[in-house]
């Protein structure tokens, strides 16, 4: 018994799935032995959530595939980096390998999968996750449109909608593109859903969410049959 | 009997010539041939373009060479890594260039520099912005944009180890864009920790073999971009 007994509950800090919760949904989806580049930031939490028993090979563009984790804060070797250049460790059976060789595994389809960020997926498919064309902005885009364009697969975790509750998912991006007709699937805080050619598809709902909670906060029709709620 | 190494960075950069284009290695840090680009910040060179993937961070190492005035425009991929601030400030006053190209075009432009290739078709980046003005053929109903080779005047690099053939091995991630700058540019100069006579190195195991380089410089102890701005460091 909480000693807040006979106030009124606070709401909940998040509804749906925490981005631990989406990390653990992206590795239920990963089958054991796939090459997989994850993307810098959220999409690097999937590698602590992979179900036992699986193994997969991490790639990262800058030059390594067999990457293993962070090393102990203070340790690690200073040119053994992931493309956020952050210090990693490798696996045993790791390789390392020049630029060409490393985009030559992105753009030749080697890759079975990456995951990566979004600003915008638009029900098309097109992605836009490297610039918001603001004036002042420095263009940055690293290894963003090679991944998604050569990369078998291409899995979006994201939020449903921005801090300021606009929609991620969207009918048409407005930011400037990635790729286009690239996500094979997205998974946000609120629900999993797949890209087809009819547009957005409802693949499963996150615990406690309605399919009309989620389509309210999505910016195009999703696109609903069978759906499974997660949990139940 | 071939030699190719020099007594110092200093005779290493010594030719440099204003105007030059200067293919630097590294990503982020690694890589990263400190001791060549500040050898090179000394030797005065200016108006140059220089293509590496990343811009350098704090006052050392290609952010000390663009704070110092010598860039006019850059060739790159990510030009805003976290604790980079001298590219982004000369960028927003409109004092440096940017020609910013997707880190697989980035590293294949220069292999096909290096390689004789005049330019190449790629789906990267179709239906961008960064497409905008270049030329867009359909294979196999995909849109692929052409995408030019790309070569330099001088590439600066850093080895783990160098024979006095030229030939290197890398360290770790390190390795990254070095292997292709070395072969796209006139003059390939490579500043290594350890350098050996040749037929030291095990030669089914060389990545970059000796034709490709023009210099060796002995560094032993390379200084790092992060422990520099650690020290508060600034160049020169």
């Amino acid at each position: 018994m909480s000693a807040a007994h006979g106030m009124a509950s606070p709401a909940p800090a998040t509804i749906g799935w925490t981005r631990e919760g989406i990390a653990e949904r992206v590795a239920q989806d990963i089958p054991n032995g796939s090459y997989v580049n994850l993307g810098i930031g959220i999409p690097e939490l999937v590698a602590r959530y992979v179900p036992a028993g699986r193994t997969l090979v991490y790639h990262t563009e800058n030059g390594l595939l067999g990457m293993g984790p962070s090393p102990a804060p203070g340790t690690g070797d200073p040119e053994l980096i992931n493309a956020g250049k952050r210090r990693v460790t490798m696996m045993p059976g790791a390789a390392f390998f020049d630029q060409a060789t490393s985009f030559a595994m992105i753009r030749g389809g080697h890759l079975d999968l990456s995951v990566l960020g979004a600003l915008q997926v638009g029900a098309n498919g097109d992605l836009a996750n490297w610039s918001t064309g603001a004036d002042d902005a420095i263009p940055a885009v690293g290894g963003a449109m090679d991944l998604v364009a050569g990369v078998k697969r291409v899995f979006v975790m994201t939020t449903h909608v921005t801090k300021e509750g606009t929609p991620k998912l969207v009918g048409r991006c407005t930011y400037p593109l990635t790729g286009r007709g690239v996500v094979t699937r997205v998974y946000s805080d609120l629900a999993v859903i797949d890209v087809t050619p009819g547009g957005f598809r409802l693949v499963e709902l996150a615990p406690g969410i309605s399919f009309e909670f989620v389509q309210e906060r999505t910016g195009a029709p999703i696109l609903r049959d069978d759906t499974r709620q997660a949990g139940a | 009997m071939i030699d190719k190494r020099l007594a110092s960075v200093r005779e290493a950069v010594a030719d440099v010539f204003d105007g030059a284009t200067v293919m630097v290695g590294g990503f982020g840090e690694a890589g990263s041939p400190i001791e060549l680009i500040h050898a090179l910040i000394d030797q005065g060179a200016t108006d140059l373009v220089v293509v590496s993937n990343n811009t350098g961070t704090g006052l050392v190492g290609l952010a000390a060479l663009l704070r110092a005035g010598r860039v006019r425009k850059v060739i790159c991929s990510f030009p805003k890594t976290a604790g980079s601030t001298v590219f982004p400030d000369l960028y927003r006053a409109g004092k440096v260039e940017l020609e910013l190209v997707p880190q697989g075009t980035l590293a294949e432009r220069i292999r096909a520099g290096g390689a004789g290739i005049a330019a190449f078709y790629t789906p990267t980046a179709a239906g961008t912005p960064l497409a905008e003005g270049k030329e867009v053929r359909s294979f196999a109903g995909r849109e692929h944009v052409l995408e030019h080779g790309l070569r330099a005047d001088f590439t600066l690099i850093k080895g783990r180890v160098a024979d006095t053939h030229g030939n290197v091995l890398y360290h770790r991630t390190a390795r990254n864009f070095a292997p292709m700058m070395a072969t796209a540019s006139g003059c390939t100069i490579v500043q290594a920790a350890e350098v050996v006579q040749a037929g030291e190195l095990d030669a089914e195991s060389i990545v970059t073999p000796g034709i490709f380089v023009d210099r060796v410089v002995h560094v032993p102890q390379p200084a790092l971009e992060s422990a520099l701005n650690e020290a508060g460091a600034s160049y020169p």
